[in-house]
């Protein structure tokens, strides 16, 4: 990669959760990184990590269950994980900041839309001298009309549940982004909506990131907009990266067994925890499959993919791919 | 968004939850064994004398008829004679339930704040000492009559600490206010006495002490669990990740949610007080309305009975619907539900 700084490098990142039973084996050694500016789609079917390892970089997961045996998070070169509170809150919200993927659950219910909004816009001001109340308030209304709200004095005054999936969709975008982030995550937005309504909030987005010039990562199930909205790829299975390419390539020539599977998968991919292109499902994380977690789901299954685990292999440039199958390729680029 | 019919509707219904009682109440008075004409005339008065009683008392209409003569009689807060006190109920009741009630309030109000503040630090310093410190408490004041702390206090704080009176409402040298509301406290400040206000406080701070130890107790177990709920929704996660500081993530985001369960079984608790409070009134020589219940029932004072269960039934009501305001006021989804269903 170039000489530039990264924005966001996640290294051999582990998340356990501690629950009755056991440990869940969730995240297993994710490797991550991006470049200032980019715009970094993030896929896998339900419940393989994507939403661990984004509220891992924030350290907002809960704790207790949640527990980060090993892995270093640096964002422009500090690790998150070895922040004091006072530390990281200076990057959150201004620096790093997220739509939650349920915006129904990520809006307090006995607070108005206007309490929590404004709260956001007083803290990411901190900075300089604090914002006057009339500065918040029109703050407040400006990051409502970005999202194309109507009627934002109103808004401000109601309780998210006086309002649509489709409105509560837009506060949650607009709060995210009235720190004006460097980095925003933006978790499956607008999966809960109907389709037309996902869309349009999809493409409002797309078009505010880009005039802002917001590096973003983007997580979703919808392989299109990834093609349409990213220019680079990471692909999760079981809490393992197991390919990255830039999105044109990872859709010219996907690699990976379980990316192949996604692929043919389209545009049927849902929700719904098994996904149509591959039979089987997520394995149980108290016992997750040795070597590699997609063994026992995959076609090209050998010996060895039972005993280790495989590590990332270049296939191109910018093209990683986790899978013994491409043990030989190293280097050969194309 | 209509609070106002919101209340309407919610007094309506009380009104019939009262009823309800006053029907069980009559009920349970007239099917007790015994002539009430006797009963309050005593076993020596001639027979004539207990008949034209009985006539004056309706007691030989039909039981409809009657119960119309005794909610009558109710409503006008007529409940004839006391057979203990040989005075108008009403005006044993005027003395004794603002007693109990200023001893109740107070005691509510460690309760919200003790039980609050207690639940907050636990949920605050989860799994550390405080908070096992703050849980073996609470199991204690659980499990612990209100009477045994009342014991406990009277003998550490009263004989040996001798930081607080233990007996009655007032000191001796201390002359007390005229009365206007009967709470000693609220009349010393009607009439600009602090001395008086601040001795009939000091009396107060026991026995309101004892009584609130339970549920402090509940409250702080209460608080720690919702709160400890709270935290790891996607909304706590969301302001912190937003930049939002710990303090006023915990401080608003996440207390005013958790406080919903609390406040309802607060209001449940304060109400129970006033009726429990039996022992502790006893024990502190108070004057107050759960011993006057007690020894009415004891002397099977029917008309005392009658007036002291339906006034704690309408002290329940009452809290119910302060408490339904208060969760309205913190929960908005209450409240927009009740007006969206008009
Ligand atoms: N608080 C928690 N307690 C216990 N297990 C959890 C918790 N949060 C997540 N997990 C587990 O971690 C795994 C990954 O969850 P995660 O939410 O990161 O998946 P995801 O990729 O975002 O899926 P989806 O597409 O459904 O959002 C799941 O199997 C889930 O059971
Ligand atoms: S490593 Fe083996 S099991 Fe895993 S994806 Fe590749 S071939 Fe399949
Ligand atoms: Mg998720």
């Amino acid at each position: 990669m170039s000489s530039t700084p990264l924005l966001l490098e996640i290294k051999d990142l582990h998340v356990h959760f501690a629950v009755y039973g056991g440990r869940l084996k969730v995240l297993d050694g994710v490797n991550f990184v991006m470049q200032s500016g980019e715009r970094v789609g993030l896929v896998g079917e339900a419940g393989c990590g994507k939403t661990t390892t984004m509220k891992a970089i924030l350290q907002v997961l809960p704790t207790p269950p949640a527990v980060i045996p090993c892995g270093e998070i640096y964002f422009k070169g500090r690790d998150l994980l070895k922040m004091n509170p006072n530390q990281l809150q200076q990057i959150r919200g201004r620096g790093i900041s997220m739509i939650f993927q349920d915006p129904t659950a990520a809006l307090n219910p006995v607070f108005t839309v206007g309490q929590q909004l404004k709260a956001v816009i007083k803290h990411s001001a901190v900075r300089g001298r604090p914002l006057s109340a009339d500065e918040v308030h029109q703050r407040a209304i400006q990051s409502l009309q970005e999202v194309a709200l109507a009627d934002p004095e109103r808004l401000l005054k109601s309780y998210p549940i006086q309002l649509s999936g489709g409105m509560r969709q837009r506060v949650c975008i607009g709060m995210a982004l009235a720190t004006n982030p460097e980095l925003l995550i933006a978790d499956e937005p607008g999966t809960s909506l109907d389709v037309t309504i996902q869309d349009q909030v999809l493409r409002l987005l797309h078009r505010l990131v880009k005039e802002k010039n917001t590096s973003v990562i983007l997580i979703t199930h919808t392989l299109g907009i990834v093609r349409e909205m990213t220019d680079r790829v990471y692909v999760m299975y079981a809490g393992n990266i197991v390919e990255v390419a830039p999105t044109a390539g990872l859709f010219s020539r996907p690699m990976h067994p379980y990316t192949i599977g996604l692929m043919q998968a389209v545009p049927r991919l849902t929700g719904g925890g098994v996904s149509d292109g591959i039979p089987g499902r997520i394995p149980n994380y108290l016992q997750p499959p040795t070597g590699c977690r997609f063994h026992p789901r995959c076609p090209h299954v050998m010996d060895i993919c039972r005993q280790e685990k495989p590590a990332s292999y270049q296939v191109d440039d910018d093209h990683y791919v986790a899978c013994f199958l491409y043990r030989g390729e190293e280097g050969k680029g194309s | 968004m209509s609070l106002g019919r919101f209340l309407v509707r919610r007094i309506v219904h009380s009104i019939f939850v009262l009823l309800g009682l006053s029907i069980v109440i009559f009920v349970i008075a007239r099917v007790m064994p015994g002539d009430p004409a006797r009963m309050a005339l005593g076993a020596r008065a001639p027979q004539w004398v207990v008949d034209r009683v009985r006539e004056q008392m309706h007691l030989n209409e039909p039981l409809t008829v009657q119960y119309v003569y005794w909610l009558r009689g109710a409503l006008r807060a007529d409940f004839g004679l006391s057979l203990v006190t040989q005075r108008p109920v009403t005006a044993d009741i005027q003395e004794f339930f603002p007693a109990s009630l200023e001893l109740v309030l107070l005691a509510g109000l460690f309760s919200a704040v003790g039980g609050i503040g207690l639940g907050v630090l636990s949920a605050r310093y989860k799994d550390t000492w405080i908070d096992n410190v703050v849980r073996v408490i609470s199991y204690a004041g659980i499990v612990t009559p209100s009477f045994i702390f009342a014991i406990l206090f009277v003998l550490l704080f009263g004989f040996v600490l001798k930081w607080f009176p233990v007996i009655g409402r007032l000191s001796e040298h201390t002359v007390a206010p005229p009365t206007v509301t009967g709470m000693v406290t609220v009349d010393a400040l009607l009439a600009g006495r602090l001395d008086a206000f601040a001795d009939a406080l000091r009396h107060m701070v026991l026995p309101a002490l004892a009584l609130a130890m339970g549920s402090i107790a509940q409250e702080a177990r209460i608080t720690r669990s919702s709160m400890a709920d709270n935290l790891g929704k996607d909304y706590i996660a969301a302001a912190r990740a937003l930049g939002i500081s710990e303090r006023v993530v915990m401080g608003r985001f996440l207390l005013k949610p958790s406080l919903i369960p609390t406040v309802s079984i607060l209001g449940l608790d304060i109400a129970a007080t006033l009726g429990v409070a039996f022992l502790v009134e006893l024990i502190f020589n108070w004057p107050g309305l759960a011993r006057y219940g007690m020894t009415s029932m004891l002397h099977k004072d029917l008309n005392a009975i009658s007036a002291v269960i339906l006034v704690l039934g309408v002290a329940f009501v009452t809290v119910n619907i302060l408490v339904d305001i208060i969760v309205a006021y913190l929960d908005p989804r209450i409240r927009l539900r009740a007006a969206r269903s008009e």
